[in-house]
């Protein structure tokens, strides 16, 4: 029985980050990736997405949990001091694991 | 004079976003608005421009680069000594100084056409040109010379950013299609212009009063520094534009281009350049206090400064 677990790994963050993310996501082996806009109020405040540096989008991904914790390092020491970022992550069974 | 039925669109903004109202353009909508306008403002330069030779401007160019240039740096030992800055905010915040705004340019176009004051054609390229040098000297003064930096990145986020594609887009389409060519599309970008101005300032004015909860927050510097920055701007600007032997429409259209304050292309480039600048408190200034400034009393100002530096 092949393992069916993965987990999503969801990142929102400023939508400036868009182009740095992803290639940091594929680097570490992320095949495949969802992005849409998104809007909230965090602790850096309200992101209205009224500009362009302050609209956030949100990017899932469904990825081994090894492959989600070598992402989440990257992303720690390269954005969380200067962006935006919240990271998560959460367990999933998936029907075709040779695709994520 | 009357005050200008643009400005009072600009003025009913404020007010709706004062009083919390609901009202928003579609964000779609504003897209198209500012494209049309920074289309409109590029044909009108490239049709004029299409008469003259463009090799003469290359002396005025470089000059309108040096103030670029010459500006963030002034503005930098002010925001840093006497505003108490971090320095990557000071850094930030001059960049918005030097750099320019589309929308004021757009407003002072409309001030100066119903004024029938005529300004030089090349004006459209001259707001193009101003809006880089400021980053660059930006990002130099956040980080000192020698920090790495990726240019690559940096300049397709400048040079392919929406502003610069559309300004010189409109630019060339109005330098080959000449004035018998944009005849037929003259509806749309030159009759209307007025109109989509004014919702476009009507936007504005919801944008800017969602910035004025925040000026309080960042004390009495930022309002002094904010509406004493540009009439300094406006007086290098003005004296810039008379030394090059600009009309008085043209030496205050560089003054108006030298005062005014970027908030779309700079602060983009800075929060990616000069991430640990905090983005909100370049965008009060330049947003909140600069850009209203500006277009009530700064341009009506600068083209009495023009005048006078004329007789």
């Amino acid at each position: 029985m092949t393992d069916k677990n993965r987990v999503v790994l969801t990142v929102i963050t400023e939508a400036s980050l868009e182009s740095r993310l992803i290639s940091a996501m594929e680097s570490h082996g992320v095949r495949g990736y969802t992005i849409t806009d998104a809007r909230g109020k965090g602790q850096r405040g309200r992101r209205s997405g009224d500009w362009d540096f302050e609209r956030n989008i949100r990017v899932e991904s469904i990825c081994s949990a090894e492959v989600a914790a070598k992402v989440s390092k990257e992303l720690e020491a390269k954005f969380y001091r200067d962006y935006a970022m919240v990271l998560y992550s959460y367990d999933v069974n998936v029907l075709r694991p040779d695709k994520f | 004079m009357t005050l200008d039925p643009i400005l009072l669109f600009f003025v009913l903004g404020l007010a709706a976003g004062l009083i919390r109202s609901e009202l928003r353009l579609p964000g779609q909508v504003y897209e198209l608005i500012s494209i049309v306008l920074l289309l409109a403002i590029g044909l009108k330069g490239g049709v004029e421009l299409a008469q003259q030779n463009i090799l003469n401007l290359l002396p005025q160019l470089a000059a309108v680069i040096a103030m670029g240039v010459a500006l963030p740096l002034v503005a930098f030992p002010f925001l840093t000594k006497l505003g108490k800055l971090p320095r990557p905010d000071a850094a930030s915040v001059a960049a918005h100084y030097g750099s320019v705004s589309v929308g004021t340019y757009a407003v002072a176009a409309a001030y100066l056409a119903t004024a029938n004051v005529s300004y030089e054609a090349h004006m459209p390229l001259l707001l193009v040109i101003l809006e880089v040098p400021a980053i660059v000297v930006g990002i130099w003064l956040a980080k000192g010379a020698a920090a790495r930096q990726n240019w690559r990145s940096l300049s397709h986020e400048i040079f392919a950013g929406k502003g610069v594609v559309l300004l010189l887009g409109g630019l060339m389409i109005g330098w080959i299609a000449g004035h018998e060519g944009v005849e037929s599309i003259k509806p749309v970008f030159f009759d209307a212009f007025k109109g989509v101005l004014a919702l476009f300032l009507l936007e504005m004015g919801v944008l800017t009063a969602a910035r004025l909860a925040d000026v309080r927050r960042y004390g009495y510097f930022l309002v002094v520094f904010a509406i004493s920055m540009p009439v300094f701007s406006a007086i290098v600007g003005c004296t810039l534009g008379w030394l090059l032997g600009l009309s008085v429409g043209g030496t205050a259209m560089l003054g108006i281009l030298a005062a005014s304050a970027s908030y779309i292309a700079v602060p983009a480039a800075m929060r990616i350049s000069v991430p640990e600048a905090n983005p909100s408190l370049s965008l009060t200034a330049s947003l909140g206090i600069t850009f209203p400034f500006n277009v009530i009393v700064g341009i009506p100002l600068y083209h009495q400064l023009a005048e006078w530096i004329h007789r």
